[in-house]
């Protein structure tokens, strides 16, 4: 196990290597110049230049990008173009909203989808089963946005039992915190349930079908213990992987999520660097994200041993 | 127990467990009793210099934390703001400044004329109007710790005007360390004198950035009432968050709901909403609106190198559409047939009645007799702006409607930004037509105005090129009289619509909204929102 997940890891620098230099030519082949940008409105076309010259950004584009890889190898992400601090401070003040909005989502997406997506399989075809799915098909198909926007004029505009936007730190008190994520966690955390809602309920039927599903049944044990200890446990390898794909498409809806509800989190900072071309925050940041999606591979690899002992690495 | 129990208690176990440990939390949680105003403003505070970039919103960062020498009233007249007495000599050569009392920077060092001087030499070379100011400045010297001297080789009537410039790039008052900063380098400090101090530890770019009261700041003496730029400031609360919020639903949801105090530009579609919403009030910035809207064409280029193109286009222009599809609301918009903003002490009909003669097929029979023959006119069409997307949009169906061939480029305002700048042909990359927005303060002096200007290469973007525009930009710059003033700026106007620098379609006003109920004090300001005298109730 050891020699694999070293392996993996060693695996993940080649990986790492090509979305670097993928983002680095992606962001300077796009249309766009932050010298114009950040000169302003009135700027004329020679400060617009002195500005791109004490940027580097008039050197040519393989010399910018062996600084940039430089700077990167020794841990330096760089500085913003805009605000002249370090990439590496932007975004580790943005990690903390980042990380509890994604982690609020997980905890409703999972309290909550499993259990809908067993009761299906279970009563498949039934009453119950049609609503859950019309449950799951309507999350897939209502866009976060528009979900965001109702829950804050019904939760906050209306009722105003809950603030419209903002994120409070866990160290201002917990209530706040919790306070702050619930209606953006529940905003992202119904595309979430449908997605895994319905793999649990595609993958709980067809173990429901096996052998030895009829035998414990045939033994006299509960339903919920065939159910939850026999059929959810050996269909839980397929449920496990949506997670993890799941945390690629939790990251593509906190960028969304965190635009409606004003969360300042890496979503927002992506969102904000790209659309004033700040390249070096650009680059910092796919990194990252990259970085992260191949660690969740490998964590839901290794949880695969765990769930099904027939899996050897 | 049964399994579904259990895993349904921890599910509600955990989520009670949270709950429970929240509301201790929430009792031991220690709550600052400041008073605190949260403003949303039209973008986030991302560059701290106010003299390196041309950023509005720098400009309102800078109009914060730093002072001014002198400040702008409601009538556009210049006021001393950190200056006590200044004389003119008889010649109109010497200028004699002297500071006020009392003023300090933030880290608690006296301001003196080292810092001044610094400063407005840094400026001068930012600056465009510094730059014409500072063509005619022989020298400036130091009397003393307080009185300053500005020696100039001819009689420049704008000294006072461009000391006091609102908008951008405003001439604010540095250390003397933080001025010598190349001026084409950022500086890294944002410390001034102004009557709040930036909380740099606090400053999270792209979410939010903090100022803390100034409590050595001193006023002008004698409660003077405040207007634009001049006046009595003070620091009515102790505490500013500009909050970025960048979805405008949003931030007027939080408005509503109390979490914000103040909103710098709401967006027309919400007007009515806000309107009717408890405890929030809109707000006219002023008497002739805070925009104005024009078209730029491209001079170097065919067909707007000729300059009968350029008056052709005039005749596609009825404002009215413009500003319904933008305003909609005739409440906070106002046609203007003129080039100097309307309603302002110099404008003036001179001109006028080109821009008045809405008329396509004119349109088509000038642009054919100045040499068009269908080849595409290049647009550069921006997709996420809230008045000049829909502006452009309005231009692409008048100009398709005459008979003109186009090419739109559709884009987002940043990749506008970034290619007007090229000079190249449309074909090579480079443009015919963009769609613009500027602030009808700087519009209203003719100096001032960023867009009538017609100094070629050294012009905007556009690089429209007529000597006698510029030379009368200059005759304003050392006339003397009102009368002579008012004159020079109406001949300046019928010449700049003969050349077409560009083609205006209308002044708007964004209303701020606030809670009326939460705060108040609010210095109307068409120039730069401004947040000093806000006290909360």
């Amino acid at each position: 196990m050891t020699a694999y997940i070293l392996r993996r890891l060693l695996a993940t620098i080649p990986v790492m290597v090509v979305v670097a230099i993928f983002v680095f030519f992606l962001l300077r082949l796009a249309p766009g110049d932050p010298a114009a940008i950040i000169a302003g409105e009135d700027a004329t076309a020679a400060q617009i230049s002195a500005v791109r010259t004490q940027l580097g950004l008039d050197r040519p584009i393989f010399e910018q990008f062996i600084v940039w890889l430089g700077g990167m190898l020794q841990g330096d992400f760089g500085t913003s173009i805009f605000s002249n601090l370090p990439v590496s401070r932007l975004i580790v003040q943005r990690i903390e909203p980042t990380l509890s909005l994604m982690l609020a989502t997980l905890a409703v997406a999972l309290c909550l989808a499993i259990p809908l997506g067993v009761l299906a399989a279970w009563k498949a075809r039934g009453f119950v089963d049609r609503l859950v799915m019309l449950f799951a098909v309507l999350g897939f198909a209502i866009p976060v946005f528009l979900v965001g926007y109702v829950l804050i004029y019904i939760f906050a505009v209306k009722l105003g039992w809950l603030p419209v936007q903002g994120y409070t730190p866990i160290r201002e008190g917990l209530w706040p915190w919790m306070e702050s994520l619930i209606l953006p966690s529940v905003a992202l955390g119904i595309t979430y349930m449908a997605l895994i809602a319905r793999v649990t309920r595609a993958s709980m039927l067809e173990v429901l079908a096996e052998d030895y599903i009829r035998t414990a049944t045939s033994k006299g044990l509960t339903t919920n213990r065939v159910l939850l200890l026999h059929a959810l446990k050996n269909a839980s390898v397929p449920i496990v992987t949506v997670i993890g794909i799941g945390v690629a498409l939790l990251i593509s809806g906190v960028v969304i999520t965190e635009t409606v509800f004003n969360i300042p989190g890496l979503g927002r900072l992506t969102v904000d660097a790209v659309l004033k071309r700040d390249y070096p925050i650009v680059q910092g940041l796919i990194i990252v994200f990259a970085a992260a999606k191949v660690l969740v591979n490998l964590l839901i690899d290794i949880s695969y041993v765990f769930l099904d002992p027939r899996i050897r690495y | 127990m049964s399994l579904w129990r259990r895993a349904s208690f921890l599910c509600a176990g955990t989520g009670f467990a949270i709950a429970v440990a929240a509301m201790v939390a929430t009792t031991t949680a220690v709550h600052a009793q400041q008073k605190v105003l949260r403003a949303v403003l039209h973008a986030d505070v991302r560059t701290l210099d106010p003299i390196w970039t041309t950023q509005t919103i720098a400009g309102i960062h800078g109009m914060i934390v730093y002072d001014t020498l002198f400040g702008n009233d409601e009538k556009l007249n210049p006021q001393p703001q950190m200056v006590g007495k200044y004389d003119i000599s008889e010649d109109r050569l010497v200028y004699t400044f002297t500071l006020r009392d009392g003023l300090k920077f933030h880290d608690g060092s006296p301001v003196t004329t080292k810092d001044v001087l610094a400063s407005l030499k840094r400026w001068a070379v930012r600056d465009n109007v510094g730059q014409r100011l500072f063509s005619f400045v022989d020298r400036l010297e130091a009397a003393d710790e307080k009185t300053f001297r500005m020696i100039l080789n001819k009689p420049f009537g704008m000294v006072l005007e461009a000391l006091g410039k609102s908008g951008t790039s405003v001439a604010v008052i540095m250390r003397e360390k933080d001025a010598q900063t190349d001026p084409q380098q950022q500086i890294k400090e944002a410390v001034g004198s102004g009557p709040f101090k930036f909380s740099k530890d606090e400053w999270v770019p792209g979410s939010k950035t903090v100022y803390l009261k100034n409590p050595d700041y001193v006023p002008r003496p004698g409660n003077e009432r405040a207007s634009f730029f001049a006046g009595s400031k003070f620091a009515g609360v102790d505490r500013i968050e500009l909050v970025w919020i960048s979805d405008p639903q949003t931030a007027m949801s939080a408005l509503v709901n109390g979490e914000i105090d103040f909103w710098e530009n709401p967006n027309i579609d919400f007007l009515p909403i806000l309107e009717k919403s408890r405890g929030v009030k809109l707000m006219k910035t002023g008497e002739f609106g805070t925009n104005a809207g024009f078209i730029r064409l491209n001079h170097l280029h065919p067909p707007f190198n000729n300059v009968k193109a350029r008056q052709a286009m005039y005749r596609l222009i009825n404002q009215e559409d413009f500003l319904r599809a933008i305003i909609g609301n005739p409440e906070y918009y106002k046609v203007c047939h003129g080039m100097i903003t309307c309603g302002t002490p110099l404008a003036s009909d001179a001109g006028s009645a080109m821009l008045n003669d809405f008329n396509p097929k004119k349109a088509l029979q000038l642009m054919r007799e100045a040499g068009y023959n269908g080849e595409p006119i290049t647009v550069l069409a921006a997709t996420d702006h809230n008045t000049i997307t829909p502006a452009t949009q309005v231009l692409i169906q008048a100009m398709r409607e005459a008979g003109l061939n186009l090419d739109v480029q559709s884009m987002d305002w940043g990749s506008v930004v970034s290619r007007r700048a090229k000079k190249e042909p449309p074909a090579q990359g480079g443009w015919n037509i963009f769609v613009s927005t500027m602030g009808t303060v700087g519009a209203s002096n003719p100096v001032l105005h960023p867009w009538i200007g017609a100094a070629c290469d050294k012009g905007l973007f556009g690089w429209p090129c007529d000597a006698k525009i510029e030379e009368l930009r200059t005759a304003y710059a050392f006339a003397q009289t009102d009368a002579e003033k008012k004159q020079i700026a109406r001949d300046l106007q019928a010449r700049a619509i003969e050349q077409v620098p560009y083609i205006p379609f209308g002044q708007w006003d964004s209303p701020y909204a606030y809670r009326a109920d939460r705060i108040e004090g609010i210095v109307p300001n068409t120039g730069l929102v401004v947040l000093w005298n806000i006290t909360k109730k």
